[in-house]
């Protein structure tokens, strides 16, 4: 993750606060999706960026999750998403992100 | 996970997702976007 982006979501947690924080993903593969979902619950694995050796545990979901989807206007969400919807590995992709949201389940 | 009144971060992507996109449909679902971006994954 671009590294001013790490320190952002990293003042936000600190500002805004961890509870009723959620982080939401677009990323169109299973491994950079994982690298995120990874950046953001167990901090930088490049260490590189400012979530290095941070493990802010934020609850972290894919667009393509189910259990965000359905709260979204479902016109917009085919209008946004369909497209990466039919090309993408979904099951792949959410198993990704869920690894890291729910390592006992990983 | 019921969205409404959440403090969402939009992470997107050039070649999924953008961030944007990701900020509107967080907040049809009722959340608070409080910071969206689109990455460029290489």
């Amino acid at each position: 993750m671009d590294l001013d982006d790490q320190a952002n979501v990293n003042r936000l947690a600190e500002t805004v606060g961890k509870d009723g924080m959620v982080i939401i993903l677009g990323q169109p593969d299973p491994n950079s999706a994982g690298l995120f979902a990874e950046t953001v619950t167990r901090g930088d694995p490049t260490w590189a960026g400012p979530l290095a050796g941070v493990p802010l545990g934020l609850p972290v979901y894919h667009i393509l999750e189910p259990e965000i989807r359905e709260h979204m206007d479902a016109d917009l969400y085919q209008e946004h998403v369909g497209l990466m919807e039919l090309s993408a590995d979904v099951d792949a992709i959410i198993k990704s992100v869920k690894s890291y949201r729910e390592p006992s389940d990983a | 996970m019921e969205l409404k009144d959440k403090q969402v971060v939009a992470i997107g992507e050039r070649e999924g997702v953008n961030g944007p996109s990701l900020k509107l449909l967080a907040e049809s679902a009722g959340a608070t976007v409080v910071f969206s971006v689109t990455e460029c994954f290489v």
